[in-house]
């Protein structure tokens, strides 16, 4: 009796919880497809009476939102693609080798993840400027390479510590050098790790923002954020458009999270427990 | 030089050299900033002040005021992150059937920028037309509409529970991974000697998971702490400068008012609290732990 009460009210926690987490991305959802007439009558209407695609076509109409989506795209994987092979690199010395500053290079990665960027910011706008690299798409691939490097080196050496190195010892005594031992035979067993860490880099690439409003203000070049951003003054009182902005940023990462969030656990807790 | 050694050296050459150009370099840059004149509008006048932008600082009730806010913001936020966190580890401890599903979508916010989280919010948050007012209204809980965002008596508060929002799923993530490597038999012994379930928790599964709640506790307070971007999507900082703390304020230094000197002199105060917080941090909790003993 006590153990079922028990159970019951575990359940409940577990309900309310799902409502609150799951309920803000229903409303932002279900205001994007609302009529704008709707969006703003009282009182509030929990389910539309008619759905409608409007502040979709609103969104392609008034910017060049497909321009946006297509840039941020571009970045994202190119920044992540680039992290993945500097951090394999990186990540597998660490992970196999005990050498001198080995201490004070994972201090340094450490270190990056606690300062306050954003002191930074100006600084690398002035470094960015006088490379003419403002309003140039390279300047967030390059940033955002750099950023996420010590991170995914970091979830990657979590990743590399749990290979047995006598798999690419072996590889080496039939006579591959290590980068091939390393290339044909560690990362194959590696790909869960690897492909989690890339979206965990995609992600973050995704999502930000004050770099790129920095960096860029030519409208062609906008990532997505920047556009929100820009969206937020133009647009400040149109939640239809506002939203549906919002629901087209945020799907592709909800969507990408779902699929990979068991690795990503896994290399996060596997990297902090070893570092 | 060994052939190990030039591995060595060249797979870590990358990763390093990008560090030092663009991020060590900047940062060292932001650091000589704090101590100059450096207004983006003005850069025929660079010159070195001592610390001046630190006395302005300290003068500017803004600032003050976000300093005052940040120790509210870490704090509750935390608390509240680690509190929920926890009990919800706690109770999706045990497997069961639709775990995996559930977990995928409560803790999918950690997919979202903070930016994108504090629109979302500042749209439910709507004084007139919001749906939180809606529903505290409906549920006969307030009778008139509240500005959350607006009423400075409110706005703090607001952008808490966003970000308390957010960042749940960090700690049950990382709890629930700590709880669930925690040895069986450790409980068999316990249960030997009699321990009930309260018992449990606090003579197994809490000292066993202490050392993961110290490091989580104490990376996520100086990421509450540096991330302004939930403020800078809800508030922006209203109103009227209530909900500032420290990183937004110096973002709004930066990308608006274009005095880089100042905005680095906010980043050095901040580098120093922080560094005073994880020594005191790390003191106390190490100190603590070796009373147990």
């Amino acid at each position: 009796m006590k153990l079922r009460l028990l159970t019951g009210l575990k359940s409940l926690y577990l309900a309310a919880y799902f409502l609150i987490m799951v309920f803000p991305l229903y409303w932002i959802v279900i205001t994007s497809l609302k009529p704008k007439k709707e969006i703003f009558s009282l009182p509030i209407q929990y389910w539309p009476e008619k759905l409608t695609l409007e502040n979709y076509a609103n969104i392609f109409k008034v910017s060049k939102f497909h321009v946006y989506i297509g840039n941020s795209l571009l970045i994202s994987v190119i920044a992540a693609l680039i992290v993945i092979c500097i951090a394999t690199l990186s990540g597998y010395v660490m992970a196999r080798f005990q050498f001198r500053g080995h201490k004070q290079i994972m201090m340094a990665f450490f270190m990056t993840q606690m300062l306050p960027g954003f002191i930074s910011l100006a600084p690398l706008y002035l470094l960015m400027s006088d490379m003419n690299l403002i309003n140039n798409r390279l300047s967030l691939v390059l940033t955002y390479t750099v950023m996420l490097i010590p991170f995914s080196t970091i979830m990657l050496r979590g990743f590399f510590q749990r290979i047995p190195s006598s798999l690419e010892e072996a590889a080496m005594i039939d006579g591959c050098s290590r980068l091939t031992a390393l290339i044909r035979v560690i990362i194959p067993v590696m790909l869960p790790g690897i492909a989690s860490t890339f979206i965990f880099a995609f992600v973050q690439n995704w999502n930000e923002l004050f770099m790129a409003v920095m960096f860029i203000d030519d409208e062609s070049l906008k990532t997505l954020p920047v556009a929100m951003n820009s969206f937020v003054m133009k647009f400040d009182v149109d939640w239809g458009s506002m939203s549906a902005g919002t629901v087209l940023s945020v799907i592709p990462t909800v969507v990408l999270f779902a699929f990979a969030q068991r690795y990503i656990v896994e290399g996060l807790t596997q990297g902090a427990e070893k570092g | 030089m060994s052939k190990e050694r030039r591995y060595i050296l060249l797979s870590l050459l990358p990763a390093l050299a990008l560090l030092l150009v663009f991020t060590f370099y900047p940062f060292l840059q932001g650091v000589v900033m704090a101590f100059q004149n450096y207004v983006l509008f003005d850069l025929t006048n660079v010159k070195f002040i001592g610390f001046q932008n630190f006395e302005t600082a300290f003068r500017d009730a803004k600032f003050l005021s976000a300093l005052e806010n940040s120790a509210y913001w870490v704090f509750f936020s935390l608390v509240l992150q680690f509190l929920v966190g926890l009990s919800l580890a706690l109770t999706l401890r045990k497997n069961f059937r639709g775990r995996g599903v559930y977990q995928g979508f409560v803790f999918y916010s950690w997919a979202l920028s903070g930016f994108l989280i504090g629109l979302i919010w500042k749209w439910m948050f709507n004084s007139q037309i919001g749906v939180i007012n809606d529903l505290l209204m409906r549920t006969g809980l307030i009778d008139t509409r509240i500005g959350f965002l607006s009423d400075p008596k409110w706005a703090m508060t607001s952008v808490i529970i966003a970000n308390v929002w957010y960042g749940i799923a960090f700690f049950a993530i990382m709890l629930l991974a700590a709880l669930q490597s925690v040895p069986a038999d450790l409980y068999e012994a316990a249960e030997m000697d009699g321990a009930g379930g309260l018992r449990k928790f606090f003579s197994v599964t809490f000292p066993y998971i202490l050392p993961t709640v110290i490091a989580t506790t104490l990376l996520r307070a100086i990421w509450i702490f540096n991330d302004p971007s939930i403020i800078y999507g809800l508030t922006n900082g209203g109103p009227a400068g209530t909900t500032h703390i420290l990183s937004s304020l110096m973002l709004e230094k930066i990308i608006y008012g274009g005095d880089y000197g100042m905005a680095a002199a906010i980043g050095v105060i901040m580098i120093i609290i922080l560094m005073l917080y994880t020594v005191f941090y790390l003191f106390s909790t190490r100190s603590e732990k070796a009373g147990d003993f």
